[in-house]
């Protein structure tokens, strides 16, 4: 049986992907947001790679 | 004739479907709660490092509710209050959920653990395993102490806003946390005893089931005279106030009064159609409203208060 344009399924199926869409790029927002203000606030920027280099060396205390 | 999309997996999942499988009402608590919890903690956090770590609980607690209708599939199409869920009624299929909410566990737990701290994260990852391994898995169908251990579960949202604000635990996250996990029993219990033949045909072991409703009407009377000292307690502490004392005064008396009337009314019940538990039930759900939207007026009237009288 040939489905139209028209079926049920793909309204139910469109309505869901949109949420799923939208709940999708909430989450990219959320997390850039939250890089932009974990960096701002100066959390550690790089890794440890187990040689000493000077932005891991506190300074003059 | 059947199209190919309807025997499709999931095809006829829509989006209220979508948005059961993540049981809404417990999530709104959890939300509710860890925010509390967040707001009354001493650190202030980040408005987005907040926001992102409340969408990250949210997610965890989401995910666990999914994996309880996985499990729960079979007792829940016996059930008039939950027979309607996605699972049973064929909307998507109990593999797919058990995928979705494994999945979006992981998702929450890693999330949470780069949005705010690693304690905070494994603290949800508890939380989760509580409520899907030991109350679902484990303890739903054999105890009647099911919802007294499970109820940890639900208690811990507010111990991970604190968390979340501190990196640390303290004494009033776990007041908060003794709050809940005490109020969480005759909330369910008054559900189970108006839900009585629900919870029989699905043949889980509720106290009233099993020892009966007057036993379960005396322990409703008994938790919620053991909230008093706790509620008491959290409201003297660092994390109360004025306000939070005075709710916890006002709704202490009438959750006690309640459960007095409870045990009153048992021979009553099926003639007035267990209008008092329903009414329980409602106020067990008012009460921990009251008394933790008092706890984040306080916290948040305090910066300002402080000046003024002394806290």
């Amino acid at each position: 049986m040939p489905l139209s344009r028209e079926h049920d399924l793909h309204s139910a199926r469109s309505g869901r992907n949109l949420v799923v869409g939208a709940c999708l790029c909430a989450f990219v927002l959320l997390v850039f947001a939250l890089t932009l203000v974990k960096l701002s606030s100066g959390h550690q920027m790089e890794a440890f790679d187990h040689s000493v280099r000077p932005s891991l060396v506190k300074g003059d205390q | 004739m059947k199209s190919a999309l309807t025997v499709g997996a999931n095809a006829d999942l829509g989006v209220l479907d979508l948005l059961a499988m993540f049981k809404p009402r417990v999530m709104s608590l959890v939300v509710f709660t860890a925010m509390v919890g967040m707001i009354a903690a001493p650190v202030q956090v980040h408005p987005v490092v907040g926001l992102a770590a409340l969408a990250f609980i949210a997610l965890g607690a989401g995910a666990s509710g999914i994996l309880n209708m996985w499990w729960d599939a079979d007792i829940d199409s016996k059930m008039r209050r939950t027979r309607n869920r996605p699972i049973p009624c064929g909307k998507i299929s109990a593999a797919d959920a058990k995928l979705m909410g494994l999945w979006l566990t992981g998702l929450s737990i890693v999330m949470l653990a780069l949005a705010a701290n690693p304690l905070a994260a494994l603290l949800l990852a508890i939380t989760i395993f509580h409520y899907v391994v030991i109350y679902t898995i484990w303890l739903k169908r054999r105890s009647p102490q099911n919802i007294v251990i499970g109820g940890a579960a639900g208690a811990l949202p507010p111990v991970i806003g604190w968390v979340v604000a501190t990196g640390q635990l303290a004494v009033e996250p776990l007041l908060m946390f003794a709050l809940i996990f005490l109020w969480t029993p005759p909330h369910f219990w008054a559900l189970s005893l108006y839900m009585n033949d629900d919870y029989e045909r699905a043949g889980i072991p509720m106290l009233n089931v099993v020892r009966g409703d007057a036993s379960a009407r005396w322990h409703i009377l008994g938790y919620a005279c053991a909230l008093v000292p706790v509620s008491l307690l959290l409201a003297l502490g660092e994390a109360g106030g004025p306000l939070t004392l005075g709710a916890a005064v006002v709704m202490n008396s009438a959750f006690v009064y309640g459960a007095v009337k409870l045990c009153r009314n048992g021979k009553s019940a099926v003639r007035t159609r267990y209008r008092e538990e329903r009414r329980f039930f409602r106020l067990s759900l008012t009460y921990l409203f009251v008394t933790f939207a008092a706890m984040a007026v306080d916290s948040m009237l305090r910066p300002f208060l402080s000046g003024v009288m002394p806290l």
